[in-house]
């Protein structure tokens, strides 16, 4: 069994609520964190080597200690609870069922970055998860761990939660700032940043959900201890949002000391591939980040296991490697078709396109199309050069990593499964013909937790 | 006239004031969910220009939200609106077959309400439940590990739950 320290307490009955948090401890990172000068906090941070759960992994003290301090400007905590990467819903679990967790990772990461007031910039669908966050803020603050001069220290923190309507875009930290502000969620170029000119033109950190959960058992531990967990500049755990064609989806917290193979066969994890099938692919860190074939997943190029790791995961770059990216593991067994998925992703970027840069805005539409042909049987040979050739001058050409995000899935999709695009321009009307089904999936799965 | 109800503004003045003085359109987002939920389901250019008065901006500055994000209505809908997931995960899962079935059920297309005002199928992208896939949202919650069979169970329900309030 791996280590746990996010989900450790997720099957205790009514930890949802207070009193039972408390009760296990909770509220106790927020004892001590007050008790300390709030520059001690981000060093502790600093010392456990967090790096952002969000996709980018940046390691997170760092990114706390570059926030300006202009003498009389407020300064912002605001976190991404935006999580609308395909293949992601670990940020959802935490909040569902451990919101005190989150809750009380804000209040140490308030303190430690002077925000009085705090907001949680929710994706606008997850609706009822509001009601449990405000739920939870209340008791927090009815047991004074909110609001004014929290503890005798002078401190005042408020935290409010800004519901989103529905864009991709907004995960992304100065398309959240605009639309925290009430405008269309724009990407922002980049200088000024965020920890420079952020919401209100004030001084803003942007940090993801399981980052600032992350930050109640670095302060319990102490970053020190934190940073055994795992190996190398892989610290601490990992929630792993798993989904696709394994025998037990769901979120689970691993320790990155365990390989792909363990995870995705062991019984403590995914449970292996339902109805005796093999694996074929698998996007390993949510759909931005590159699909590997199953031996180039299992097996780096240089033969060694693979591990679910940041360092071993992006191993070989984008030739023969990946990323860990928001965590969000997406399995194909061997009857799954990889033009099929990646039009879908196609037409997932198409969608939450800003329209800001041209190459972002008319690639990806042309990458819709030109998949979506292959796809039903109208493609041509020349297409698949055309699309490698779309992808490869949208990526690093815009504004913001949207236009990469939605190149990369394609690019890797034809490095490593050219051979089924050719299937389908050869093969145009078995192409037409072939029919999804729910197939064997129909019965009710197990959903998994930790 | 369309008006928010003295409880509805009591919300609107809590959401207006969580923001610092002068920044009131920070409200933006949450006070057009509420106008949505209000007035019928949807933002017709009376309900947008209503809230561009409440928040002092002008109306051009609510329409330019209300087109950008997908969970605003610019027309009605129906009471009932299945909203299904079609990207990747939830495709390795199915949900091709469940849009076919609703609207074969239905004898709507996507993006369609029925005859009778009952039901809309919107077809959305990821919802962040890739694991309970294929799934819809309906309202305010989920409706997850979808089968034909679920799906007529919730149709079913509907239509007697619409019945009921008759
Ligand atoms: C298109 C796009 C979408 C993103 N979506 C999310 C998201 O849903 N949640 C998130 O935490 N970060 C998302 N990010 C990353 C954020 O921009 C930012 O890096 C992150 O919130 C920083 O937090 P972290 O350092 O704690 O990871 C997205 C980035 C891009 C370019
Ligand atoms: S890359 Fe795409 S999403 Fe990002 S700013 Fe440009 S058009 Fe908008
Ligand atoms: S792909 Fe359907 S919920 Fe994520």
């Amino acid at each position: 069994m791996g280590r746990k320290v996010l989900l450790d307490k997720a099957h205790i009955e009514g930890i949802r609520y207070y009193d039972v948090y408390r009760k296990n401890g909770g509220y106790a990172a927020v004892e001590k964190a007050l008790k300390m000068d709030p520059a001690a906090v981000v060093e502790e941070v600093k010392k456990s080597g967090l790096r952002g759960r969000g996709g980018a992994g940046f390691p997170t003290g760092m990114k706390w200690s570059f926030i300006a301090k202009p003498e009389g400007v407020p300064r912002h905590l605001v976190c991404n609870a935006d999580e609308s990467e395909p293949g992601t819903f670990k940020d959802r679990y935490l909040m569902e069922f451990i919101p005190h967790l989150l809750i009380e990772g804000l209040i140490v990461s308030s303190w430690a970055l002077g925000s009085n007031n705090t907001y949680i910039y929710i994706r606008g669908e997850y609706a009822w998860i509001v009601d449990i966050l405000e739920q939870a803020i209340t008791e927090a603050k009815n047991n004074g761990w909110l609001g004014k001069n929290i503890m005798n220290t002078g401190f005042d923190c408020e935290i409010h939660v800004q519901r989103g309507a529905g864009a991709y875009i907004c995960g992304e930290e100065t398309a959240l700032i605009e639309s925290l502000e009430g405008k269309r969620g724009n990407p922002r170029i980049k200088p000024p940043f965020p920890a420079v000119k952020g919401v209100w033109d004030r001084p803003t950190v942007v940090n993801n959900v399981e980052t600032l959960a992350a930050v109640v058992p670095i302060i319990n531990l102490g970053g020190e201890e934190y940073a055994k967990i795992g190996v190398g500049k892989s610290t601490g755990t990992k929630l792993i949002s798993a989904c696709g064609n394994i025998k037990k989806p769901g979120v689970y917290e691993i320790d990155m000391t365990i390989s792909v193979e363990e995870f995705i066969y062991s019984d403590e994890y995914c449970g292996g591939i339902p109805n005796g099938k093999k694996l074929k692919a698998c996007i390993p860190g949510g759909s931005s980040v590159p699909i590997l074939p199953a031996n180039l997943l299992l097996k780096t190029a240089k033969g060694e296991q693979r591990m679910m790791t940041y360092e071993s995961l992006s191993d070989g770059g984008f030739a023969t490697g990946s990323m860990m990216g928001s965590g969000g593991f997406i399995v194909f067994d061997e009857d799954q078709c990889v033009v099929r998925h990646t039009y879908t992703l196609a037409r997932f970027y198409r969608h939450e396109s800003c329209g800001q840069c041209s190459p972002c805005r008319e690639g990806t539409g042309w990458m819709e199309k030109i998949l979506k042909n292959i796809e039903y049987g109208s493609g041509k040979m020349s297409d698949i050069d055309l699309l490698w050739d779309i992808q490869r001058r949208i990526e690093g050409n815009t504004i913001c990593p949207l236009g990469d995000a939605a190149a990369w899935p394609v690019a890797a999709a034809i490095r490593h499964f050219r051979d089924e695009f050719e299937w389908h321009v050869n093969n145009p009307e078995e192409s037409q013909r072939r029919n999804y089904g729910l197939a064997h999936y129909a019965d009710e799965r197990q959903v998994v937790v930790g | 006239m369309i008006q928010f109800s003295d409880e509805k503004m009591t919300e609107v003045r809590r959401l207006i004031a969580r923001y610092p003085e002068g920044k009131q359109k920070s409200a933006l987002l949450p006070v057009l969910h509420l106008a949505q939920e209000t007035f019928g389901g949807w933002l017709s250019s009376e309900t947008m220009d209503y809230v561009a008065s409440l928040l002092q901006i002008e109306p051009i500055e609510v329409y330019e939200v209300a087109t950008f994000y997908s969970m605003y209505n610019l027309k009605p809908v129906g009471k009932y609106m299945f909203e299904v997931c079609q990207t990747g995960p939830c495709m390795l899962n199915g949900s091709d077959d469940i849009i076919k079935y609703i609207g074969e059920t239905l004898s709507i297309k996507p993006g369609e309400t029925t005859a009778d005002g009952l039901f809309t199928l919107k077809t959305v992208e990821c919802l962040g439940a890739c694991g309970y896939a294929p799934m819809m949202q309906m309202g305010k919650h989920y409706r997850e590990h979808l089968t034909k069979e679920k799906v007529d169970a919730i149709i079913a329900e509907c239509r007697r739950n619409a019945a009921a309030n008759n």
